[in-house]
Formats: C-alpha cells, structure tokens, sequence
C-alpha cells in the first residue's frame, strides 16, 4: 500500500505540474506574442501570395525554378522516416507482442504489404487520392500509372510537374511520401489478426482496402476538393485518415476472425519486448517525418509539428506508465512503449494545429484513455484485438481528432477548428470504413475462408504458411 | 556407483561448481529446467492480460560418483546450493548399475 502511494503522489505531482505550467504557458507569453507574431505573419504572408496567384486545383508542369531546394530536401528525408515506421518499425513493434511461432508471420505482413502498396499506389491509388475528380467523393484517372508526373532535362531550365498540394517540391517526392502513408496504414490493421490469417486472404484484403478504402479517404480529406475537406475537417498528419480508418477496420477484422484458439485460457504473453520498444522507438523516429514532414516544406509549421510530436509522445507514454504502475503494480516496458504509440497516435491530427501547452493534454490524455481501451475495454467486450490496433489505433486517433478541434490554435494554422466539424469527419471515417472493411472480409471469407486450419494455428504461421521458423 | 540430481537455483550454478570441484568431482552435466514445488509461480501482465507462470526456472545438475563419496557429493552440493528462502530445490540420490567411456571402452568407476 505504503509503495502504491508512492507512485500515486509522483504521478499526480507531475499531471498536476504539467497541467498547472500548460495554464500558465497559455496566459503568460501574452505580452511578448506580437514582438514574435509580427515576422512570422510576414513569412507567411509572402510565402503564401505567391501559391494565391496561380491557385492551381490540379498537377501541373513547372520550371525546376519553381522547386524549393530546402523543402525537396526535407520531403525527401520524410518520405525514407515514414517508410522505416512501416518496416522495420511496425514491423518490429508488432512482431514482438506475438508468440515465437508467429513472429515470421507478422513480419512478413508488414513487409509483403509495403510491396503490394507501393505498385497499387503507382496503378490506381495515388490518382484516385491526389487528383480532383469529378464528384468530391473520389479523385480522378488522370495520373494513373502515373500518367503525367513528369521530369524533363534541360540543361538551363529543367521542367517538372508538382502537385496542387505542394507547390514547392517535386510531384514524385509528393506522391513518394504520400505512398508511404498508404503503406503504413493497412499495415497497422496486422495488429488486430496477427496469429491466426491466412497470408493470401491478408494480401487480398489489404490490396482491395488500400484502393477502395484508403483511396477514398485520403481524397475526402486531404484532397482541397474532397467532401470532408471543404466542410473544414482539420487532419494534419492522419488521425482520421491514417489511424481511425485503420483502426476500426481492425476491429472489424478482429470480429469477423473471431479469437485465437486458446484466447483467455492459454499463455499468449509476448514472446520478446525488447523488438517491441526497439519498433516503438523506430516508429517515435520515423514519426517526425510523418508529422513534421505534413507540412509539406522545411519552414516553422514543421518545426512546430515536430515539437508537438515529441512532447505529446513523451506525456502519453508517461501517462500509460503510472496509470499502469498504480493500478496493477508494476510499470511495463510494454506499458510505456504502447503509451508512447498512443501519443504519436493522437498527436498526429494535431501537430500542425496546436501549440506545446495543447499537445501535453493531449499526450496525457491518449496515455491513459487508451490504456483503458487496450485493457479494460478490449477484455469487457471479449473481441480478441491480438495487438489492440483498434485500442490505441482508433481510440487515440479519435481522441486527438476531436481534440484538434478543442486545442487548434488559430496563430500556428491560420484555420478554424470545430469540434463539431471534426466529430463528423470521425463518423464518416468510421461508418465507411468499418462498413466497407466487413463486406470485404465476409466475401473473402465465402470464397477462399479468412483464417488458417486449426491444426496450422496450433503449429505456428511461420512453419505452416511460411515453411520458416526462428529459434 | 551413486548418481546424483540435484534441483538448483540457476545463479548458485557456479558455487556449486566450485564446490563439487574441491572434493574432487571431474565432471557434471547442466540442463535448463522449469518446475515447481512448495515454491509458487508469479504473475505477469502484458496490456491488462494476467498470466499466472506456474513454473519456475531452475537447473537440473547431475554427476556420476563413487559410493563412497555420495553422501558427501550430497552434502556438498546442498551447502552451495542453500539460500534460506523458498525454492532453494532438492537433491536426490540414486543407485547406478553401470558406466563406460565411449572413447577408450573403460568400464564402472574407471569411467566415472
């Protein structure tokens, strides 16, 4: 008892420390704001004249002048950042929380995922996302196999396309980073089947739910002329596009697929954390380029968005880490790694949109509620969500999408949040997803069954679908 | 002939190595080994989800001797091997009908 006050009082000391500085930071810089505000609003006044002139609604050919060097460089390096999320990184992360006679297995998600992706993204997936089309819902067939995305040499003036959403770097560098969110979010869906998917139907259904499922999504959002994104829903880096629609894709999965054999009765603990923390750690890193590199430029807003990102995930993992050590005892090392996730989670529609003082509420905030949906939630419920990717996943991007709406801060973004707004996007991204995802799994399951034989569960995916194992 | 096994807690391995080794033991085999006995299991969670670990790790240590050195062997290993806390293991002693060394063909305590 003596030990768990303890804990109690340096928890409750640091949530009431941070809040009572979070306060203070919100009122006490008031007087020095305009000094600073002034050269920022100039920056970003030239900055954005010139892109007002031409206001181009589509991809279009430019003259190599037109490219920002800095800015190229950075999507550049963001696209590689967002990649090493996936794999290694997801990889990693989810591989350690499964069994030793899975871990193969669910590397090999990641990793078959990031192949078939990458080649869906350069047939359909990038033109139905990132070109207008002619209805809001979905983007056009204008740069299908890439059609159109051009370099030109010239030894004096090179021509090259760029895409109406980044005006400042090459159209292949946009439509390379924006290949590797493709990736990574039916990559998060694994976590919700991991141990017990036939290889086939995952690939199957993945390839189908990246182009009618993310597509579309993607579009919607991010695309100046998708539904959602004339209504004013504000999506940074992905919590709505990336982590809600995978995340209640998973718990679609999850339920369709029914439990493991043997959930609740035998020993499924993680069979080694240390490739756990290693893939948190890969995915904190490559997390910057996901956030700080939505920003599509090398300018403050990135380096606002990379702020954020650290410090949500640091208060989130935190979070996570004392709610655990005073409910059940002990802090976790796969407790603190999930918490740090849950913050990347959350803090990803916000980054862009809040300030230092906001992302520490949110951070906090994703720790302990998705602890409760990862925990409580998921055993209260009885759905076998394997690595809880609807738990951290969905709950954290829902969070910090309605929280986006609370804390957007109109001085770093220049646009009006509403919680209101972002609770339509939220329900939109869930009805359509998790309804798309069920139809999906259902048809695969009539026609070439969902899940392995009993027999090759028991064995392990590594040696029944893989022919492989590891000692 | 005496064959000995003997249930011990893996970090007391090298105490009781050097132990059996001054009362001129020459050589003896170690397995990994999980069991349990009077001392109980624990519990780990991983996200909420309690597994109760019935069985504890431990390390099964078997040597061959003369008869006349069994008792002490025993002695010995039980010394080295003591904690004072629960789960320390067990030490049993057997009769043994034979023995040959593969390499040269000796035979009984010429092999042991």
């Amino acid at each position: 008892m003596k030990k768990i006050s303890v804990i109690t009082i340096l928890a409750l000391s640091w949530v009431v420390g941070l809040t009572s500085f979070a306060a203070y930071a919100d009122e006490a810089p008031t007087k020095a704001e305009p000094q600073i505000a002034a050269p920022a609003e100039n920056a970003a006044a030239t900055s954005a004249a010139e892109p007002a002139a031409a206001a181009p609604t589509e991809p279009q050919l430019v003259t190599a002048d037109k490219i920002s060097s800095g800015d190229t460089a950075w999507m550049l390096t963001s696209s590689g950042l967002v990649l090493f999320m996936t794999i290694p990184g997801l990889a990693l992360f989810y591989a350690g929380m499964v069994r030793k006679k899975n871990l193969l297995a669910t590397i090999m998600q990641s990793f078959a995922i990031t192949c078939v992706v990458s080649v869906l993204w350069w047939a359909v997936g990038y033109s139905l996302a990132f070109t207008p089309g002619s209805t809001p819902y979905l983007g056009g067939l204008s740069r299908l196999f890439m059609h159109g995305m051009r370099f030109v040499f010239d030894a004096k003036t090179p021509q090259l396309t760029v895409s109406h959403l980044a005006l400042t770097i090459p159209e292949s560098v946009y439509a390379m980073f924006q290949m590797t969110f493709a990736i990574i979010t039916p990559a998060l869906i694994c976590g919700a089947f991991a141990e017990r998917m036939k290889f086939s139907a995952m690939l199957i259904f993945m390839a189908i739910w990246s182009v009618v499922v993310y597509a579309p999504v993607a579009h919607w959002v991010w695309e100046p002329s998708g539904w959602l994104a004339t209504m004013g829903v504000l999506d940074y880096a992905g919590g709505t596009v990336v982590h809600i629609n995978a995340g209640i894709a998973a718990l679609v999965c999850a339920l369709v697929l029914g439990k493991r054999i043997g959930y609740g009765r035998e020993f499924m603990a993680p069979h080694n954390l240390a490739l756990t923390m290693i893939g948190a750690s890969m995915l904190w890193v490559g997390w910057f380029g996901f956030n700080a590199g939505s920003a599509v430029a090398a300018d403050g807003r990135a380096g606002m968005a990379m702020m954020v990102t650290q410090l949500a995930t640091a208060a989130a993992a935190l979070g996570w880490m004392f709610i655990e050590w005073i409910l059940k005892g002990k802090p976790s090392v796969l407790g603190i790694a999930s918490g740090a996730v849950a913050g990347l989670v959350a803090i990803t529609p916000a980054s862009g949109f809040v300030d230092p003082s906001g992302s520490m509420i949110i951070g906090l905030a994703a720790g302990v509620v998705c602890y409760f949906s990862a925990t409580s939630l998921k055993h209260a419920l009885g759905y076998d969500d394997s690595l809880d990717a609807f738990g951290v996943h969905c709950v954290g991007g829902i969070l910090g999408a309605l929280l986006t709406g609370v804390f957007a801060n109109k001085e770093i973004s220049g646009q009006d949040a509403s919680l209101a707004t972002q609770a339509i996007g939220v329900a939109c991204t869930l009805i359509y997803s998790g309804v798309v995802s069920y139809v999906l799994l259902k048809i695969i399951d009539m026609t070439i069954g969902l899940r392995v034989s009993e027999e090759d569960e028991r064995m392990g995916l590594d040696v029944s679908l893989h022919g492989e194992h590891v000692e | 002939m005496k064959y000995i096994t003997a249930f011990i807690k893996p970090h007391k391995l090298d105490e009781v190595r050097e132990a059996l080794n001054d009362v001129g033991v020459s050589g003896l085999s170690v397995t990994e080994i999980r069991g349990f006995g009077r001392q109980k299991g624990h519990k780990e969670i991983y996200r909420g989800a309690e597994y109760k670990v019935e069985f504890v790790a431990k390390l099964k240590v078997e040597v061959a001797v003369k008869a006349e050195l069994a008792e002490r062997v025993s002695e010995t290993i039980v010394a080295a091997a003591r904690t004072g806390s629960i789960g320390d293991g067990k030490v049993f002693i057997w009769d043994l009908e034979s023995a040959v060394r593969i390499r040269t063909g000796e035979k009984d305590t010429a092999a042991i």
